[in-house]
């Protein structure tokens, strides 16, 4: 149960291994001692990020099995995983998510389809299953780890920038329809962050680190906002970025 | 199945952290009954009035039965001085009703705006724990709907265990339904009170030990913001019941003198800006107030209502606070764990999160019930807008400090205690649990606050904080 400022009891984090989700769930758990479930594909990954956790200070930190591209195992899992955290859900953290290799995407294979299976159709499969959930328990909070990448698709990265943007136009109407549930939706908009999955590529003016968003979702949980951007100047930027004319944004480098 | 009453967003007085249940009302005993026969999977739990400050009377997902329907007074015995009354009935309807027969409820808090039911199962206190303990201390005997034993009659002899699992029991062991309190004769509906600033924390806390051996009633207004020397300074109440001869001549008969009109409420100004309660604004009026209480007043007669009732002046006032609400702690340490007071104090000043006035008040002893917040020892209560800075950590170490020091704090006002905490705080804990699981084995009784602090429910199991 999440008290008044914000601290939680539990956490669940869909993508139990992204660097962004291990980070949110140590900084959520670690004060107080809460549960954690770390969930994703590979269980050796897993056990690294569920050692990162309990050293933040977590109580019981448990691994599980999960596949955003298996729909149908989601209802299962969610019960599996609510059992697993002792009770209630408190915060969900869908932290999933591929970044593709967009050259060789275009140039073809199924990568382009499997990304935008797991990064979209994955993701409101698992979502809607967790906001039901959420409803029926009449509380709690699931953290959508978006993109700044969605909120005007480049040229540079366009296969993952629309899964993005699919993913954070469904999280804003899912939020949208549980108003009044108890239920809540926090979208989170990083900029680019410093972790294993962006490891290689070219840093990005006004990068950040997975620490800094995990600080930013706490105190967003917190203070109950909707929409965070990381670092909070981005959402300026991005207001003018939406109003550039398309000849200048498709020029605009990787 | 959870009932189909409305689907509602439910949240405490301090406007904290608000869940989704589904509400429903109470008119008769019966409907107590069959709301625990209906509970889902997520239970049910009793709502009064809705002044408990986090989440006690909140059940996400589950159901919430409100018994303010439940409100009449079914007796007042006049010569035996008691009432029996329905559990949803406010201590403002009783008062309305027995003060002019020259009869007081023994212990209010700081509001009449709390159901009899809602009074017993926080265990309320007052401005004269010192000498009569709290609510429950005074409760003759009450009728209980629980899940797994039916209707239950229980007092402090029938039933005893059961009596004092309920009394500060928070809702958690069934639905009250009708109760039979103890009153006080008095002769007239006025306090006289004598006043005195104290300026700092020691003075405060030797004037008031010396106080309570002659008053029924005392208090000190602690302002929070002031520092170094001033650290702790008060002002510092200290009343009786006035008799009749306390009054001026003209007003001295018998009806005149009880009469019981307490101000009707103002609300707060609809154009006072949300959040107009920060730091700055609070320490301002704190400097006032403290500057315009006389040094030392003597034999002052004020209405009953505007000195056991502050809170009620104003109605609406969380409000101000903004809009993340705000939270009150309340903690009780041991009589030689003053220190702790102290260092509570500093801790508020030294933050700024911009408190309210603090009450301090000296506690008699505690009673029978495991999980009454009242032992005997120094009580500290403030309020705090939630979205202070640091408040988190702040009040972590306070939660540290007082349980080392023996103390604890209020559950009827918490709403974010460290769970891992709450056994220590209230060692008797195994015991509550012991009778709950008589009473309610599948755990239809179900609150936030349990579900928050889960040791409420069950043992906590090593390594794990839920």
């Amino acid at each position: 149960m999440k008290d008044a400022l914000g601290a939680v009891g539990s956490v669940l984090v869909l993508g139990g291994s992204s660097d962004i989700g291990v980070a949110i769930a140590a900084k959520l758990a670690g004060p107080r001692r809460a549960t954690v479930v770390l969930a994703g594909r590979h269980p050796q990954p897993l056990e690294s990020s569920a050692a990162a956790v309990r050293a933040a200070g977590a109580g019981r930190v448990d691994t599980l099995p999960f596949d955003a591209d298996d729909t149908g195992s989601h209802d299962d899992f969610l019960t599996k995983a609510t059992k697993h955290a002792g009770g209630d859900l408190d915060v969900v953290v869908l932290a999933f998510g591929v970044l593709g290799n967009q050259s060789a995407d275009e140039a073809g294979g199924d990568g382009a389809v499997r990304l935008a299976r797991t990064n979209y159709v994955g993701a409101v499969s698992v979502g809607l299953a967790v906001a039901r959930l959420l409803r029926a328990q009449g509380h709690g909070t699931l953290v959508v780890v978006s993109s700044v990448a969605g909120e005007r698709v480049r040229r540079a990265n366009f296969i993952y920038g629309s899964s993005k943007a699919a993913l954070d136009g469904f999280a804003q109407g899912l939020g949208d329809s549980l108003a009044g549930s108890g239920a809540k939706v926090l979208i989170v908009r990083p900029g680019f962050v410093r972790t294993k999955m962006t490891e290689g590529l070219p840093v990005a003016p006004m990068s950040t680190t997975a620490d800094e968003v995990a600080r930013a979702t706490v105190k967003a949980l917190a203070s109950g906002r909707q929409v965070i951007w990381v670092p909070g100047s981005l959402r300026a930027v991005f207001i003018v970025f939406r109003h550039l004319p398309r000849f200048v944004w498709r020029r605009v480098p990787a | 199945m959870p009932s189909d009453g409305d689907l509602r967003l439910v949240s405490g007085w301090g406007r904290t952290a608000a869940t989704a249940a589904h509400l429903t009302s109470a008119l008769t005993p019966v409907d107590l009954s069959a709301a625990i026969k209906r509970a889902g999977p997520r239970g049910v739990i009793g709502r009064g009035l809705g002044r408990s400050y986090g989440d006690a009377a909140q059940n996400a997902g589950g159901d919430v039965l409100v018994t303010t329907g439940m409100n009449r007074i079914l007796d007042v015995d006049v010569a035996g001085s008691t009432a029996r009354v329905e559990a949803g009935v406010s201590l403002d309807t009783l008062m309305r009703t027995v003060v002019p027969l020259g009869l007081w409820p023994v212990v209010t808090p700081g509001t009449r705006q709390v159901t009899v039911g809602g009074a017993i199962g926080c265990d309320v206190h007052g401005k004269n724990h010192h000498r009569d303990g709290s609510f429950a201390a005074h409760v003759e005997s009450m009728v209980l709907e629980t899940p797994a034993r039916g209707t239950l009659t229980v007092s402090a002899n029938q039933e005893p265990d059961v009596f004092w699992a309920t009394a500060g029991g928070m809702g958690l062991t069934g639905l009250i339904s009708e109760a039979t309190i103890r009153l006080v004769p008095i002769e007239t509906s006025s306090m006289r009170v004598d006043t005195e600033r104290a300026v700092d924390l020691d003075t405060a806390m030797a004037r008031m030990t010396e106080g309570d051996r002659f008053y029924r009633y005392s208090v000190a207004w602690v302002d929070c913001l002031a520092r170094g020397r001033s650290l702790g300074r008060s002002v510092l109440e200290f009343a009786d019941h006035a008799r009749l001869e306390d009054l001026p001549p003209a007003g001295r008969h018998r009806k005149r003198a009880l009469r019981f009109k307490p101000v009707a409420s103002v609300p707060a100004p609809p154009w006072a800006p949300s959040g107009l309660l920060n730091r700055w604004s609070v320490a301002a009026f704190n400097e006032l107030w403290y500057r315009k209480s006389p040094r030392r007043a003597v034999g002052r007669v004020v209405a009953a209502a505007a000195f056991f009732h502050p809170l009620d002046l104003v109605t609406g006032w969380p409000r101000l606070y903004g809009s993340r609400g705000f939270l009150q702690y309340q903690m009780v340490v041991p009589d030689g764990a003053a220190d702790t007071v102290r260092r509570s104090i500093e801790a508020l000043s030294g933050n700024g999160c911009g408190s309210f006035l603090a009450v301090l008040k000296r506690f008699g002893a505690g009673n029978l019930a495991p999980l009454s917040f009242p032992q005997s020892g120094w009580t500290l209560a403030f309020d705090l807008p939630a979205g202070a800075s640091g408040l988190g950590p702040m009040l972590d170490r306070l939660d540290e400090m007082v349980a080392a020091a023996g103390g604890r704090v209020y559950l009827a006002k918490d709403s974010r205690l460290r769970p891992d905490l709450l056994e220590a705080m209230y060692p008797a804990l195994p015991t509550w649990r012991v009778v709950r699981e008589r009473l309610d084995p599948d755990r239809r009784m179900c609150s936030d606050l349990a579900r928050r602090l889960p040791a409420l429910l069950d043992p906590p199991t090593p390594g794990a904080a839920r």
